[in-house]
């Protein structure tokens, strides 16, 4: 019968429910206790430099442009040898959503996300991070990568001579 | 009648002790729910404020307290101040009547735990409870809000699909007890509770309190789903908070009289009876948060065919059966 069915279905609820009153609850006490997020989490972005110490950003703009809430800006500028960098770089983390689109449009492996979260500021105008707030001393997530080791168009290197290129061809000595 | 000023300052005495206790009582009820809510969900509830939280209340009424006390524009002003006082005093008034302790002699007087023992006791309190759902539908109608409304027509709609049932489910206790009076009632189930006799009436029972103190599942004048909060959408500050605690003490009303009505009131062996009673309204309050936990709210039409095509049937068959056993057994 019908009423029956119901009540038992209103009876396992109800066991159900007694039962989850002894289960040790899940909250994390949250500023006493901490969770460690993983290492690939979305949080605050950090500008990276390669394994030499040189800055790793060549101020593209490619990061700026992939970003859907238009939350990064920059100055690019050319130091001595041709090598771009940013003059300045600001990232304003009151806009962004952190949804990690311009780490994945860096061609340089520069701007990464960290797995801190605990960003919040009691004013505003203290989350518009600066190159220096961002700039880190180490690599990142990807230690041995050198954008300029493997292309750079003859910056640090003369050209043909990073790791994996080709040598320039001569195109008139080029025989069948 | 004689009336002695002892007799007079012990009634006062009784009043104020009802009050103070059933207001601390429904404070701690929130606290008390919110726990139990969290337990159920695998939560810690509430646990900042004070020690294990328990501070908590105070700080809710603090920030009820100093909590702007807003008005709609042509919300009708009278109604919309008097509607949340018009909910939650009947409920503290319907404590009046119910006894919650056995009579004790003090000072050479026969006190009898209970603020009113009077011969219409069980009519006084169907009475009361429906004048606390003038509260609701006057708070919904005069908040001029569509959601209040809505909340108010649910909450009216409610009132009639449960009342009925809940009243012809006391008919057989009153018929078991022959009296209207609530310490008769208790007096009867000093040998065996009227939930051995009633289980049938008592389930019908508890079905209409829970509608009748509003709680899920027969939520729907709140229903915060759908109409943000219901008739007292447009409540802020201690007006809210009088719809709120309100509430809690229509719980605890409630419970006591399912308490007094089946479960013998304060009858109960070893222990105090005012020990009894309270267990036992507390083992309500319980049942009702747990109930909160576990079940969805049911759909306004699914109410009223349970009221209607169900639970009053099968009340009144539960009249006729008792009355029928009654007459076999003389
Ligand atoms: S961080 Fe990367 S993408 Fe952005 S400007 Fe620098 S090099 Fe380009
Ligand atoms: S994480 Fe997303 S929103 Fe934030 S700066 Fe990068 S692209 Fe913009």
């Amino acid at each position: 019968m019908a009423i029956i069915k119901d009540i038992y279905a209103l009876l396992t609820g109800m066991w159900i429910t007694w039962k989850h009153i002894f289960r040790r609850p899940v909250t994390i006490q949250y500023p006493e206790e901490k969770r460690q997020p993983y290492p690939r989490y979305r949080a605050r972005i950090v500008l990276t430099r390669d394994p030499d110490g040189g800055e790793r950003c060549v101020a593209c703009q490619l990061c700026s442009a992939a970003c859907p809430v238009d939350c990064i800006s920059m100055q690019s500028a050319e130091g001595e040898g041709g090598r771009r960098y940013a003059e300045w770089f600001r990232i304003n983390f009151a806009r962004c959503i952190f949804c990690g689109l311009c780490a994945e449009a860096c061609p340089t492996l520069a701007i990464q996300m960290t797995p801190d979260f605990e960003i919040c500021k009691r004013d505003i105008m203290d989350l518009l991070y600066e190159k220096e707030d961002l700039l880190i001393d180490g690599c990142g997530k990807s230690p041995d990568y050198n954008f300029y080791r493997h292309t750079g168009i003859g910056v640090t290197q003369p050209r043909g001579n990073g790791a994996g290129e080709n040598r320039p061809v001569d195109v008139r000595s080029l025989m069948p | 009648m004689i009336y002695d000023p002892i007799d007079i300052a012990l009634t006062l005495a009784k009043i104020a002790l009802v009050f103070f206790v059933i207001l601390t009582m429904a404070a701690y009820m929130v606290f008390a729910e919110r726990k139990v809510l969290a337990w159920v969900q695998d939560r810690k509830g509430p646990n900042r404020v004070g020690p294990f939280g328990l501070l908590q209340p105070l700080a809710d009424l603090i920030k009820l307290l100093t909590k702007e006390d807003f008005r709609p524009i042509g919300a009708d002003k009278w109604l919309f101040y008097l509607a949340p006082a018009m909910a939650a005093i009947p409920a503290i008034m319907i404590f009046a009547v119910i006894p919650f302790g056995a009579p004790l002699t003090l000072f050479g007087h026969t006190v009898t735990l209970q603020v009113a023992d009077l011969n219409v006791g069980l009519l006084l309190f169907m009475a009361l409870s429906s004048i606390a759902v003038y509260g609701v539908a006057l708070g919904g109608w005069a908040s001029n809000s569509k959601y209040a409304l809505l909340g108010s027509i649910r909450g009216l709609a409610q009132l009639i699909s449960y009342e009925l049932s809940m009243g012809l489910s006391l008919v057989p206790v009153v018929m078991l007890s022959r009296s209207f009076r609530l310490s008769d009632i208790v007096n009867a189930q000093s040998g065996c509770w009227f939930i051995v006799y009633q289980p049938l009436a008592f389930v019908i029972f508890l079905i209409s309190i829970a509608a009748e103190c509003k709680r899920i599942p027969f939520d729907l004048p709140e229903a915060e789903g759908e109409l943000v909060a219901g008739f007292h959408t447009e409540y802020s500050g201690m007006r809210f908070g009088l719809f709120f605690v309100g509430e809690y003490i229509n719980i605890i009303v409630l419970g006591g009289l399912a308490a007094t009505f089946f479960l013998g009131g304060w009858h109960g062996p070893w222990l105090p009876p005012v020990v009894w009673f309270v267990g036992k309204v507390l083992a309500f309050a319980f049942l009702f948060i747990w109930v909160r936990g576990t079940l969805p709210r049911l759909r306004y039409d699914q109410l009223m065919h349970f009221g209607w095509k169900i639970l009053t049937p099968l009340a009144l068959v539960n009249i006729l059966v008792t009355g029928w056993w009654m007459v076999l057994r003389g």
